[in-house]
């Protein structure tokens, strides 16, 4: 990789500043993404600031929603008693992420803020229709992600928390690549006080989305015989060596009813 | 202490080196100056090179040179060689183009070395690489078989017509061509075989280093078989003498084949080392090696059987197109002829075979042999066949095999494809491994699949293969340019300890402990008094490596035989010192006995008295015990077996899992069953890997899509079963220990099994064939496109 | 040039890296301790795979300067100071779980990591899922699998529960 300089601030304020003073800096967080990025000599940052001593980490579970500091680890949510409570799905969506070693560095702010569009965390930040609070303000998810690898973060903006409201039933389903073990097509599907929705990651050209068709048809019978005839056109969705769109298509349907049949 | 002579399990003498953190690989390795080579390498697949502006490169932090073609050529560095020729059908030799370590005019596959920066650290040299400013001129190119020998193809060498290497054929064609006209019936099928990347787990790396006050070259290389570096290098490439030269294979983390060949990097660090008299270490980034170590496989081949009235096999017609990529790698022009052609006659007595085999070159990574090298090819191209004609003749497909089997009175037999079988028990492995995976019992586990809304599948494989390569004067003639003998030493030391000289390299075989067991039997010493040493040319007399499963059979045998030697000196000291006659003398069990008498010495007084000779008889015996063989083997050894698995598809997703495999197998005699065990699963683990997971795929014009692990699967825990193994062994006839060879059977039989089994599993859906990989979305399509058929019904 | 404090294996040390410099390339190429290995540039196969205050973490995918205050464990640390094996690593020998050994290291810390974090028990799916960030081409992981079981019972001083599966 290229070198840089490396700034570690003790505040969020401090990163804030240290980010916004030059547009060559790039925040880290767990750094699962970014260093492989680096490695490959295919971004060259002026500062890395990292913000590991940023005092970011952490759950809380308030009275129907589980709230998630940015820095908190992919390991930490899948092991945590209060995820696991109350929002189970959740919690078994951060153990879906890559591997054990990576869940120990990588972060929920870090997978939102880079919004892979075979990110898993994507998928339930839309479907539970979750509120990411910033340095600036409080997106709702709906606003936040706004195609592949783009989001509404300004540059000096950091997340700071994620506020995850309860579902009544939710899973997630994954199809991995193979090879990478990312999604090749990821279903989140969420009955909450908002009503049903579908959220699909890996697929979509432009990153995560929501599944209209099939949230009407759950919102009227939640089974997964409800969305059994519920056709996803291919013609938006990722083609590549692993998989066709129209494979991807098809495997939205079936995680979709997967996903349905096993919310709890 | 239990027993841990041969047959015993015994625990391995380097893991504990290994599990501490303690093993010794290249990159482990540094010397003080070192400096470290990036090597700057083609983005495309095919260019014409108008100039290379190394200034900016040469002017980066720490950069102490920048070589190109042309600085290799102004220093006479000759091109790699290759170890093989081939002759045409019509007599002529096989199209050899040159192979430069670094591209001088152009650039023929994506990863085609360019140009090498040496600097202080790992970081300038790369810094510097990229900065490399490379002027090409972009010219057509092809990475597909048929697209290759096409008319008007792109041509990968000017001079190479049609880019067509060689067009070579076995077997007796008038004979086959006869048999066909009085066939009752002619099953005939189309395959390929994917291409695949052996990563092994260490990337490749090299470290030259150079001595200016007395000329001797070192080069560390991660290496199978360093000898073989050392003369092709020494000889062909760097014209450095032997005494001059040292090429050290420490612990290699696997190599599957891929770390046979004599690769550009080792002479670029050899050479730099030389002109900038500082060591100078490689060491492969695993996106490199997807462009830089040899590929495997990538055939295209038509088989057709012809049949009586009652399935018997008449004979085989084949004809294949194989990959050599865009130069000859060390071993590849053998891999889809001697290795290939000749194992066409599988288990089966099918009385003719004609095989035609046409190599070509393309702008892809040169292809050479990996784990089973031309074997599996055959064996997935037989046993694919076999399934499909008995589906088309109605004739159950374990009956078929049995009533073409190769009889257990048959042997020695002769094949119609050169090849001399010498043991075998077919029907053996077939019924153990039958029994062992409860085929009998597999309609009620398909039923009970069925409930699951699952489709299961069973898949019988009987295999056949030649290892042990090989006998030099048979090879020589077939095109080698190397003899194929191993060397041994045995040095027993004064006091009775020994240490063992060996050609073969180990790799994650097992070689410390399993040579050591052949050495505790024959001369009694104790495990922990023998050591084992290998991988280096300053050390071991000579050797010619490990590849082709050929340790044991020709490795071990050369021990047997030093050993034999110790033993017959031995015998003649203990005659001197018991006064006895030497015909008396007996050796068992570590002593020197003489027949009845209870007169005995054991192997360290014999050994004592041959470092200090003042009883000994010095008038017609040297002092020391130390000896040193060459065996040359005199036939291939002919592993064979059954292999059955059993998987399920999900017909949603089309993914297919294994749930279990079972392999039974005949590797000969068994040393250490451990050691058996352990290399018969990883070799199964990577049929399996190239049967569902596993697929090189190059676009048209010759960019490589898999180019890295994210986009190329490599088996993982969750992607494998258990594999259960068992043997069933008959001897071999011709080496003292009756070894066959264990390494590749897995990755041999394997990869058949689980085709005919997934295709067994979609009997109901039409499907004929499925190429490999069964990938979940080629499964899904099958399973979507066979539906219809099937409401129709 | 930056400088960074850290324990590995228990010695503290204090040196001079880039900030660039990978965790994996301080421990091999600074300190020496070359057991911990870099058999990908994609973060998967996991053969450097180390401690990072009790996490297995893939050290090839850190920076150095981001292990400041840390506690690393390598391969080269596991075994008692008196030379004795971890019971993982004796499971290993014992159950032929690995051949060429350069994937070895990392997935003995994998392994560790995984056995001490499940103390209700480890089924073998669960153990194959485990295995997902750690790559071998030489064993099949078979035997890999029986090893990992067979360390669970000496690592948590009780028999392992029959997973219901």
């Amino acid at each position: 990789m290229y070198d840089f300089a490396y700034q570690k601030p003790s505040n969020v304020a401090d990163a804030v500043a240290a980010l916004g003073a030059d547009p060559e800096a790039k925040a880290v967080a767990g750094g699962m993404t970014l260093i492989p990025v680096l490695k490959q000599r295919l971004n060259r940052p002026s500062v890395v600031v990292d913000l590991a001593k940023t005092g970011l980490a952490g759950i809380t579970a308030g009275a129907g929603s589980i709230t998630i500091g940015a820095m908190t680890t992919h390991a930490a949510v899948a092991h945590s008693a209060d995820v696991q409570r109350v929002i189970p799905a959740l919690a078994a969506l951060a153990g879906l992420i890559g591997d054990e070693q990576v869940r120990h560095r990588g972060t929920i702010g870090g997978s939102l803020a880079n919004n892979d569009p075979a990110a898993d965390y994507p998928a339930a930040a839309l479907a539970l229709g979750a509120t990411i609070t910033t340095t600036k303000r409080a997106i709702k998810a709906d606003d936040f992600f706004q195609g592949m690898f783009t989001t509404a973060l300004e540059p000096d903006e950091l997340i700071t928390k994620v506020e995850f409201p309860a579902a009544t039933k939710a899973n997630y389903q994954k199809f991995r690549n193979p090879a990478s073990r990312y999604a090749i097509v990821g279903v989140f599907v969420a009955q909450t006080a908002a009503g049903v929705r579908v959220a699909v990651t890996g697929a979509g050209q432009g990153g995560v989305f929501r599944h209209t068709a099939m949230e009407a048809a759950l919102s009227k019978n939640f089974s997964a015989d409800a969305i059994a005839d519920v056709v996803t056109p291919a013609d938006d969705l990722n083609g590549d060596i692993h998989a066709s769109s129209e494979y991807r298509a098809h495997l939205i349907g079936v995680m979709a009813r997967r996903a349905v049949a096993a919310a709890a | 202490m239990g027993f841990e002579g041969i047959g015993a399990a015994v625990r391995r003498k380097e893991d504990l080196r290994f599990l501490s953190g303690r093993g010794h690989y290249t990159d482990d390795i540094n010397r003080p100056g070192q400096l470290y080579a990036s090597i700057r390498r083609a983005d495309r697949p095919h260019a014409r090179i108008k100039g290379i502006d190394t200034a900016a490169a040469k002017a980066s932090p720490g950069v102490a040179a920048v070589f190109t073609g042309a600085d290799m050529a102004a220093d006479n560095i000759g091109g790699l060689p290759c170890g093989w020729q081939i002759h045409n059908k019509d007599g002529s030799p096989m199209a050899e183009p040159p192979h430069p370590v670094l591209a001088v005019d152009k650039v023929r596959h994506v990863g085609d070395p360019v140009a090498v920066v040496i600097a202080a650290t790992r970081q300038q040299a790369k810094d510097a690489a990229e900065a490399l400013v490379i002027d090409y001129e972009d010219l057509p190119s092809i990475a597909g078989l048929r697209d290759a020998i096409a008319p008007g193809a792109p041509l990968v060498h000017d001079e190479v017509a049609g880019n067509l290497c060689y067009d070579w054929h076995i077997g007796d064609k008038a004979l086959v061509d006869a048999a066909f006209a009085r066939a009752t019936k002619v099953v005939k099928l189309d395959l390929e075989n994917n291409r695949l990347i052996p990563n092994a787990m260490e990337p490749r790396a090299a470290l030259g280093d150079f001595d200016s006050m007395s000329g001797d070259y070192t080069l560390f290389t991660t290496s199978q078989n360093p000898h073989v570096i050392r003369l092709l290098m020494g000889a062909f490439v760097l014209h450095i003498p032997e005494n001059h030269l040292r090429v050290v294979a420490p612990d290699v983390g696997g190599g599957f084949g891929s770390k046979i060949y004599h690769y550009a990097e080792e002479a670029i660090v050899t050479w730099a080392a030389g002109k900038l008299k500082r060591p100078v270490k490689w060491t492969a980034d695993r996106s490199e090696s997807f462009m830089s170590d040899a590929h495997g496989r990538d055939h295209v081949s038509t088989a057709e059987m012809a049949l009586d009235a009652d399935g018997h096999f008449l004979a085989l017609r084949v004809s294949t197109l194989a990959n050599m990529g865009a130069y000859l790698s060390t071993f590849a022009p053998c891999v889809p002829t001697y290795l290939y052609a000749t194992l066409l006659a599988g288990v089966y007595k099918t009385p003719a075979i004609y095989v035609e085999v046409k190599a070509v070159f393309t702008n892809s990574v040169p292809v050479d042999a990996y784990r089973g090298a031309g074997r599996p090819e055959a064996t997935y191209l037989l046993e694919r066949l076999v399934d499909v004609i008995a589906r088309e003749t109605g004739i159950d497909r374990v009956e078929l095999r049995r009533r073409n089997f190769i009889a257990n009175d048959a042997f020695p037999y002769q094949t119609p494809v050169a090849l001399q079988y010498d043991s075998g028990d077919y029907t053996a492995t077939l019924n153990a491994a039958l029994k062992v995976a409860d085929y009998a019992g597999f309609a009620q586990r398909r039923a009970a699949a069925a409930a699951r809304g699952k489709l299961r599948g069973i898949g019988v494989s009987t295999y056949l293969e030649a290892c042990g390569i090989a006998p030099s004067a048979v090879v020589g003639s077939l095109g080698a340019r190397a003899g194929l003998y191993e060397c041994a030493n045995i040095r027993v030391h004064p006091t009775g300890s020994v240490t063992v000289f060996t050609g073969s390299h180990s790799h994650g075989q097992g070689h410390e402990t399993t040579f050591a067991q052949l050495v505790h039997s024959q001369l009694g010493v104790a495990m922990d008094q023998i050591e084992i040493v290998h991988g280096d040319t300053d050390k071991i007399p000579f050797g010619m490596g490990t590849y082709g499963s050929r340790s044991l059979a020709v490795g071990g045998s050369a021990m047997v035989k030093a050993m034999d030697k110790v033993i017959a000196k031995g015998r003649k000291i203990a005659a001197h010192l018991m006064e006895a006659a030497v015909d008396d003398v007996e050796f068992k069990d570590g002593k020197f006995t003489v027949a009845g008498t209870d007169k005995s010495r054991a192997l360290a007084e014999i050994s004592l008295a041959a470092y200090v000779p003042h009883n000994y008889p010095i008038e017609e015996l040297e002092p020391g015990l130390e000896e040193t063989a060459f065996y040359d083997p005199k036939n291939f050894t002919y592993p064979g077996g059954c292999h059955i698995a059993e998987v399920e598809i999900d017909p949603e997703t089309g993914v297919t899992t294994v749930i279990n495999f079972t392999a039974v197998d005949d590797v000969g005699r068994v040393i250490n069953p451990m050691i058996v065990e352990g290399q018969v699963q990883g070799g199964v683990a990577q049929g399996i890997g190239q049967a569902l997971l596993e697929a090189a795929i190059y676009d048209k014009s010759g960019q490589l899509l898999s180019g890295s692990m994210m986009d190329y699967t490599m088996p993982r825990a969750d992607n494998l079963p258990n594999i259960t193994v068992g043997t069933e062994s008959t001897l071999c006839t011709h080496n003292p220990l009756g070894v066959k060879g264990c390494g590749e059977v897995g990755a041999i039989g394997s990869p058949p099994a689980i085709m005919n089994a997934v295709v067994d599993a979609l009997a109901d859906y039409g499907v004929r064939h499925i190429e490999m990989p069964a990938t979940a979305p080629k499964l899904w399509s099958i399973i979507q496109a066979g539906r219809p058929r099937l409401a129709a019904e | 040039m930056p400088q960074v404090s850290l324990t590995v294996n228990g010695t503290h040390h204090t040196v001079e890296v880039e900030n660039r410099t990978l965790l994996v390339e301080l421990l091999r190429e600074t300190l020496g301790l070359t057991g911990t290995h870099v058999g990908c540039d994609t973060s998967q196969c996991g053969a450097c795979v180390v401690h990072l205050d009790g996490a297995s973490v893939k050290s090839c995918t850190m920076l150095a300067v981001q292990a400041e205050g840390a506690k690393v464990t390598t391969i080269e640390g596991l075994a008692a100071a008196d030379g004795t094996l971890h019971p993982m690593q004796e499971m290993f020998r014992e159950h032929h779980a690995l051949q060429c050994g350069f994937c070895t290291p990392g997935m003995v810390m994998s392994a560790v990591d995984l056995v001490q974090s499940h103390p209700e028990g480890l089924s073998e799916h669960q153990i194959r899922e485990g295995l997902e960030g750690n790559l071998c081409r030489c064993t099949g992981y078979h035997n890999i699998v029986k090893a990992i079981a067979a360390a669970w019972p000496l690592m948590h001083g009780k028999a392992l529960p029959v997973a219901a599966e």
